[in-house]
């Protein structure tokens, strides 16, 4: 900006990208109201829908486009740099508070369960409360099967495991300066994090249950897939990383835009931590298995 | 009305004691045009008045509303809610008239917490003057500062879009600003009720995004030597509320999804048929909604505090206790969410934690309330105009407060549980508490923002016309309460006529006492005086007095320095 500023930090010039993206936000969540009713609004309801949802991806490119070239140019001073790291930590905090909501209706459901009885040929599912018949309220419907935790689930924990070991060896590559091995490690865990969402997704189409219809069902399938749709938006974030890597953008002492990725990529691991040992294992404790 | 602001050069930084350290002109004042200026705007004062505009907007909205309540309830019967249904495009049959009343209720709830109190308190006067006064020259993220305010005028939209589309019984989302299933899910069929959602969905995001922004700017931008305890009480109440909002608003966005998948895509979070629980609901929306409440108040706390100190020439009593007792408040408000629930059927037990819970929270607030007290006593006292309305918040607060604390009881709130008591309760506290430090932040720091002076004399007709009728309204309505008359309804039995009469009278003084306000804010345009940098005088310590009014595009592109002896809450002179 004009005249003499004494400070490190970051004013900025006028910017489109946030009307843009906040009237594609409105866009998109008007067209999926318009989508999910088409009798009363006909069936323009998907291209509103699609084109909101255009205009937020090209918002979230240009923006953080831009963001990308204001690092290069130098405008990220060790307090503009602070500030992103702040920002990141709040964000993650209140990714947690969302999940925090799909765990509590997970765990009201568990330790107050309805008499719930399952019919895996219709996915149907009727409430027994009150009634005869009713047996003991279990979480899992009677006559429902569950997903063995201990075959690809455990697989799953494992590659994600796994790819926060990757992520960190790119990490420490990235600090030693050895740019070989962050790329690497950011293939790597980037490959992990593909091969985790094939494997959920395969899950999702051979489980013995369909979505919804009952508690047990509505909590797994909601709770997990926020957290595939979250692993989906990490791995973007690291293949954007791993953009950057061969356009040589990182600096041993200077590369938060790695680093954010790496914590995104470290909460979504703990987050399926949470998942594999509450939904998983004890939240079909006792059931059959399919 | 900013725009105006711009034909006028500011005046030079003359006044208060600490003279206008920080402020460097050259270039400063570089504008850009008027589509990038208010479309595009990464400046925070810019944001803040567009916040302020459209709180303004959203608030006459939202006010009407009431209007069209207050008239129906006049008498008993149902008068003109049958024209109104036919008007918004339903049926005129009674059924719809009656859906409308819910669509009203609805409306009104959810525009005047997200679209007025939120956007003026926070987006406003939190944008324009928090950076101001850690001595910084913007926010951390200006770039997301302004999606925050295109995401809340976004939701707002989507808002009005649901008033047009079918609800149910009839156009419009009848469901109460908490959105209660099954009365949400499988009572309100139709797109309204979606389109609501999304609203909350589109201003809540803004909301968290401008939570991360105000913490870290407030952790990372303070200028050198303005440390945390020196921090003035406006910025420890903005502090506090972003953390609520941070924390609080994710839970309200997964309930809230929840009813969406419930409504459209067959899971059953909230429906017993597949063993779901409309119970939980309630827990999800009021583990937001108690801090929520807390977050249309604590940047009303700061302001007052700001105010009884510049306007009794001395320092806030008690300065640490009252940001603590904030911190409290903030902290206690996330574990009291169920005494919004005591009729539920909750056991005995948890009911006797939440009235326990709830009744700690009187102890921060009394704090607060004894302290601006103190800081009057003694005190070279002025009764300016931001002084009034901040002395009638104190009032009126104390007697929403007291009202809460009978609330609290969940004995007692058996038989008060959604009667008119809990309605003035909450518009004692929130149309009498925020919109009170509201009016008194706006006329504290009009003559910064708009470089004039506005008309003493209208600012009191204001006041006195307001806070006349906002009484009249509402204090009765704790009479109809404990005569058991119930909340959410648009007719009632004759009993009732009396106070319902009252009320309704009340509300044409208080929406009369608006005309004052305007014919001021035009004349403080037209022919107010300049303001000077401090129109307060020595009482009005904190930096933003420092600035020219208005300040400069860009102020403080030499930081200020905060020097020790230059304290801003505590004038003992040093002992070592």
């Amino acid at each position: 900006m004009a005249g003499n500023v004494n400070h490190d930090y970051h004013i900025l010039e006028p910017d489109i990208w946030p009307l843009v993206g906040s009237l594609s936000a409105l866009t998109f969540t008007s067209g999926l109201v318009l989508y999910l009713y088409p009798d009363v609004f006909g069936s323009t309801g998907s291209i509103v829908m699609w084109a909101g949802l255009a205009g937020l991806i090209a918002t979230f490119f240009m923006w953080f486009k831009n963001i990308v070239v204001e690092a290069q140019r130098g405008d990220h001073t060790p307090v503009v740099q602070l500030h992103m790291r702040y920002g990141m930590i709040l964000f993650i905090a209140s990714e947690v508070m969302f999940f925090v909501g799909w765990f509590w209706s997970f765990f009201d459901f568990a330790l107050f369960p309805a008499p719930l009885q399952y019919d895996a040929a219709a996915d149907a599912t009727i409430n027994l409360f009150g009634q005869e018949g009713a047996g003991e309220a279990e979480f899992v419907p009677e006559g429902m099967e569950v997903l063995d935790p201990f075959s690809l689930p455990l697989l799953n924990t494992m590659i994600l495991l796994c790819s926060g070991t990757t992520v960190t060896w790119a990490h420490h590559a990235l600090i030693h300066g050895d740019r070989k091995g962050l790329k690497q490690g950011l293939w790597a865990t980037i490959a992990l994090g593909v091969l985790f969402s094939a494997i959920q997704a395969y899950e999702y189409s051979i489980a013995p249950f369909g979505f919804g219809g009952n508690t047990y069902s509505s909590a797994f399938y909601m709770a997990t897939g926020f957290h595939g749709f979250h692993v989906l938006i990490g791995t973007i974030f690291l293949a954007v990383c791993l953009y950057r890597a061969y356009q040589g953008h990182f600096t041993p002492r200077q590369h938060f835009g790695f680093e954010a990725a790496a914590w995104y990529w470290h909460f979504v691991d703990v987050v399926w931590l949470f998942l594999f040992i509450v939904v998983y294992i004890w939240g079909g404790w006792g059931a059959e298995f399919h | 009305m900013a725009t105006t602001a711009d034909n006028f050069a500011p005046s030079a930084g003359h006044g208060g004691d600490h003279g206008a350290h920080g402020v460097d002109d050259h270039g400063a004042d570089h504008k850009p045009g008027f589509f990038a200026r208010w479309f595009m705007s990464t400046n925070h004062k810019d944001i803040g008045t567009l916040y302020l505009i459209f709180a303004i907007i959203a608030g006459l909205i939202g006010g009407a509303i009431s209007g069209i309540m207050r008239v129906e309830l006049a008498e008993p019967g149902i008068q003109y809610l049958q024209w109104w249904a036919e008007f918004m495009g339903g049926p005129g049959d009674l059924n719809t008239a009656l859906h409308m009343w819910n669509v009203f209720i609805t409306a009104h709830g959810l525009i005047m917490v997200f679209f007025m109190v939120m956007p003026a308190m926070i987006g406003g006067f939190g944008n324009w003057f928090v950076p101001i006064m850690i001595g910084a020259p913007d926010m951390a993220f200006p770039r997301m500062n302004n999606v925050s305010f295109w995401l809340t005028v976004a939701g707002f939209f989507s808002l009005l879009f649901s008033l047009f589309v079918p609800g149910g019984s009839g156009p419009g989302a009848g469901v109460g600003w908490t959105v209660y299933a099954p009365l949400s899910t499988t009572g309100s069929p139709g797109p309204a009720v979606d389109f609501a959602i999304f609203a909350l969905h589109l201003a809540g995001a803004g909301s968290i995004l401008g939570a991360t922004n105000f913490i870290t700017t407030i952790f990372n931008m303070r200028a050198p030597g303005m440390t945390l305890h020196k921090m003035p009480l406006f910025v420890w109440s903005i502090l506090v509320t972003a953390f609520l909002l941070l924390l609080a608003l994710p839970v309200l966005a997964a309930a809230i999804t929840m009813l969406l998948t419930d409504r459209n895509f067959g899971t059953t979070f909230f429906d017993p048929a597949g063993g779901g629980d409309p119970v939980l609901y309630q827990h999800l929306f009021w583990f937001f909604g108690h801090p929520e409440v807390y977050i249309m108040i604590l940047p009303g706390f700061g302001m007052v505090s700001q105010i009884v100190a510049t306007f009794s020439r001395k320092p806030v009593f008690g300065y640490l206790g009252m940001a603590y007792a904030m911190v409290a408040i903030g902290v206690v408000g996330f574990i009291v969410w169920a005494h919004h629930m005591y009729t539920v059927g909750l056991d005995v037990n948890t009911k006797m934690y939440f009235t326990a819970a709830t009744m700690v929270i009187a102890v921060p607030t009394g704090v607060k309330i004894f302290s601006w007290v103190a800081t009057m006593w003694g005190g070279s006292l002025e009764f300016k105009s931001p002084m009034v309305w901040a002395l009638g918040f104190i009032f009126l607060f104390t007697v929403g407060g007291v009202t809460g604390v009978v609330l609290a009881n969940g004995g007692i709130d058996d038989n008060l549980h959604d009667t008119y008591y809990v309605v003035a309760h909450f518009h004692y506290v929130l149309s009498m508490g925020a919109v009170f430090s509201m009016f008194a932040g706006f006329y504290y720091w009009f003559p910064k923002m708009s470089g004039r002076m506005f008309s003493e004399a209208l600012s009191l007709i204001h006041f006195w016309l307001f806070f006349i009728g906002v009484n009249v309204i509402f204090f009765p309505q704790h009479f109809l309460g404990m005569q058991g008359m119930p909340r959410r309804y648009p007719d009632y039995a004759e009993a009732f006529t009396f106070w319902h009469e009252v009320s309704t009278f009340g509300y044409y003084i208080t929406a009369a006492s608006l005309i004052p306000w305007f014919v001021n804010i035009v004349y403080a345009f037209t022919a107010g005086k300049q303001a000077g940098a401090n129109p307060w005088g020595e009482g009005a310590t904190t930096l933003e007095w420092t600035l020219p009014s208005p300040p400069p595009y860009h102020q403080f592109e030499t930081l200020p320095v905060i020097e020790d002896h230059h304290d801003y809450h505590d004038h003992r002179p040093e002992t070592a």
